[in-house]
């Protein structure tokens, strides 16, 4: 391909430096008005403040969206679970561990006696959801933020998992 | 010599073999759920109808017999949609609680179902309720009557195999089901074989209940070293996925066909004897004993230890002040390096494995030997028992405790067991050396000066040869746990300590040799051995 050949104006770059900064400051302004008119709850246009203040506001998360996960609990606040090892079998990235034990019901007969996730190892796939043959398991709780300090931190128990709660979602598909 | 025609395939077989065997040998599987080659057939199950041409109904496989001209089609559209319809009628009351199922996986109702293409069930009404859910019926055997599909095959077994009668169907229609003789408890010394040979998950193990998805598992052949029969097993491990079963890495034994040793049988002692594998007794290290405690050290260092201190008793007081201990639960292959490096080039004269027993071992007309190890024979036809004018076990431990031993070297055995503690702790005490070479620690270990780690039978390669002079194989399954080496490895090491050269790579190279210089295993090989295993020139 040939090389376009630049104007002397163009060589000089002075020019081109003051157009770009003028299309910076025009959003930069544009911006700005936009701010403050809705820090005065002023009406605001469309194309005005695409930045979304994180963390005081937050965009709106589908109800299909997959989040962190939660074990379902029954009635008695069990674990839904019976300890196939459905999820763990399908897992890409073999981050979940269950030991199966015996249930005192014999209807039940399987249970988790631990049922750990490593999150520092999950993909976010979603298998474990679609492999579970009693719903036991879900990613719809909305959470987002689950960074931690330490990898030991980024594995959830059994108990950090059912003390997660669905997220609450408004018919616009809002969180709340 | 009837001749027919399965799916296409001409075969020739013996008057008298049915359908479903002249099919096996053609490599054609007909599904089946009541016929079992070990036993009787009953013919209930309606699994492996066949259509023969000229035959106006199908036929069932297991019990037709093939006949001249006779053209058999196993897998026309006839056929699958009658299997479908048995297959439909046996999940009428079958609860399908695969999740908890053990069996899921191996379960030949899932299998056959997937295969059949039978997705959705269209049985509205509710399932028949039994009696026994999850129940342990004896030692090792969990039924849950729900999920059986009454094809009769562990009834058969306890009445044709143990005939001990455990069994039994009872009550009529949906509501037929198995059920445990009152007051009667399913502990017949082979009862685990009714859960191998149970095709849906009614009966299960006990012992492996909920310890490992059966899909996790991998499997090496091997034989098992309970015995003298040498029965021939399949070492089930999970090392993929370590948080199971507490980490144990052998689930469990599964039998392994061999016409000429156990047919499809093993007994439970057999069975669930493998703990020893994974148990917190297995040396891990090489200890060595520092005043009144045993302390971890390194291989190079209890080597040397051995041999150096081996060396000054020879030179000092002569062959006849060492005794050497060899085990017949070893393999022929480290039998031989011991015979090597002992006999024949530290010329010791006390060199013998048999450790008298308390009692004499279990024994009957099935499966079950009185002598508990595995490779009696091949010790035997190696040479290394007690010989004239040599000491055996006992004397050996006689001349310690009148000080003309000085040093012992005892593998794997417990000789507290007969000998009682007292005995040993003062014979460890008059001794210069006593090194206990073995994969569990036992009170024989904890009064050694050196302890040697060695590997288990399932975590090395080799032969064992059973009492009818069968030499068989076993493969290496997991490997050897901590710092634990085959005892064949550990043997070319200790030689290289004491000046001999010894260039085995392998357990293969080992069996070359034993091949050519023992008499009795003339013309055999890991080739000609296979996975059936082969005789002695001998036996």
């Amino acid at each position: 391909m040939r090389k376009e050949e630049l104007t002397f104006w163009e060589q000089i770059y002075i020019p081109q430096i003051y157009e770009g900064l003028k299309v910076t400051a025009r959003h930069f302004f544009k911006n700005m008005k936009g701010h403050i008119a809705r820090l005065l709850g002023k009406p605001v246009k469309d194309d005005e403040t695409v930045t979304i203040q994180y963390p005081e506001e937050r965009r709106p998360l589908s109800p299909r969206l997959r989040s962190l996960h939660r074990l379902v609990k029954r009635a008695d606040g069990t674990p839904r679970c019976v300890a196939c090892m459905m999820c763990e079998t399908i897992c890409p990235a073999r981050c979940i561990y269950i030991v199966a034990a015996e249930h005192p019901n014999p209807d039940i007969e399987k249970r988790p006696a631990r049922f750990d996730i490593d999150l520092g190892k999950c993909v976010f796939c979603g298998y474990c959801v679609e492999a579970c043959p009693e719903d036991a398991i879900r990613m719809d709780t909305g959470i987002l933020e689950f960074a931690a300090y330490t990898r030991q931190d980024m594995i959830y128990t059994m108990e950090r998992l059912l003390a997660n709660e669905p997220m609450k979602i408004t018919s616009q598909g809002q969180r709340l | 010599m009837p001749t027919l025609t399965i799916d296409g395939k001409e075969i020739t077989v013996e008057k008298g073999t049915t359908i479903i065997q002249a099919a096996e040998k053609l490599g054609i599987e007909i599904p089946r759920y009541c016929y079992h080659p070990g036993l009787s057939i009953a013919g209930n199950c309606r699994m492996c109808l066949v259509e023969i041409e000229k035959s106006p109904k199908l036929q069932i496989s297991c019990y037709t017999q093939a006949a001249d001209g006779m053209v058999v089609h196993t897998t026309s559209e006839k056929v699958k949609a009658v299997r479908r319809a048995i297959l439909e009628f046996l999940l009428i009351n079958h609860p399908v609680d695969c999740p908890v199922c053990d069996q899921a996986g191996e379960c030949w109702l899932q299998i056959y179902y997937m295969e059949h293409g039978l997705y959705n069930s269209r049985f509205m009404e509710n399932k028949v309720r039994k009696h026994f859910k999850a129940t342990p019926i004896g030692p090792w055997v969990n039924l849950d009557s729900e999920r059986c599909i009454l094809c009769s095959r562990c009834v058969r077994f306890t009445s044709e195999i143990t005939k001990t009668y455990e069994l039994a169907l009872v009550n009529r229609g949906d509501h037929s089901e198995i059920t445990i003789f009152p007051g009667k408890e399913l502990n017949n010394k082979y009862s685990g074989n009714v859960v191998d040979i149970c095709p849906v998950g009614a009966l299960t193990d006990r012992d492996f209940r909920f310890q490992c998805r059966v899909w996790y598992l991998d499997k090496q052949e091997s034989i098992c070293p309970g015995c003298s029969r040498g029965c021939n097993i399949e070492i089930h491990y999970n090392v993929q996925r370590a948080h199971h079963a507490g980490g144990r890495r052998v689930l469990r034994l599964k039998p392994r066909f061999n016409p000429e040793v156990n047919k499809w049988w093993i007994c439970d002692e057999g069975r669930y004897g493998y703990k020893f594998i994974d148990d917190k007794s297995r040396i891990q290290m090489p200890y060595l004993q520092e005043g009144e405690v045993l302390v971890e050290t390194d291989w190079k260092v209890v080597l040397d230890k051995v041999a150096s201190t081996l060396r000054s008793i020879l030179t000092t007081y002569g062959t006849e002040s060492i005794g050497v201990i060899a085990s017949p639960q070893l393999t022929n292959e480290d039998l031989y390096l011991i015979r090597k490096l002992f006999v024949e080039d530290l010329r010791l004269p006390h060199v013998d494995f048999k450790v008298p027993v308390k009692e004499k071992g279990y024994e009957d007309d099935f499966l079950i030997k009185a002598d508990k190890n595995p490779n009696t024979r091949g010790a035997e036809e190696l040479g290394l028992g007690a010989k004239e004018g040599s000491l055996n076990v006992e004397n050996m431990l006689e001349a310690a405790i009148a000080g003309r031993l000085k040093a012992l070297y005892v593998f794997g055995h417990d000789l507290t067991n007969f000998f009682g503690e007292e005995k040993i702790k003062d014979i460890a005490s008059r001794l210069e050396l006593l090194v206990f070479q073995g994969s569990n620690l036992n009170p024989t270990g904890q009064y050694a000066h050196v302890i040697l780690p060695s590997a288990t039978y399932a975590e090395k390669d080799g032969t064992f040869t059973n009492f009818e002079g069968r030499v068989q194989r076993i493969y290496k399954a997991v490997e050897p746990l901590g710092e634990s080496l085959p005892d064949w490895e550990i043997i070319v090491k200790l030689a290289r300590f004491m000046g001999f050269s010894y260039p085995y790579q392998s357990a293969r190279e080992i069996f070359k040799e034993i091949a050519t210089v023992i008499p009795a295993f003339n013309g055999l090989s890991y080739k000609v051995i296979g996975n059936q295993g082969a005789k002695l020139a001998t036996a």
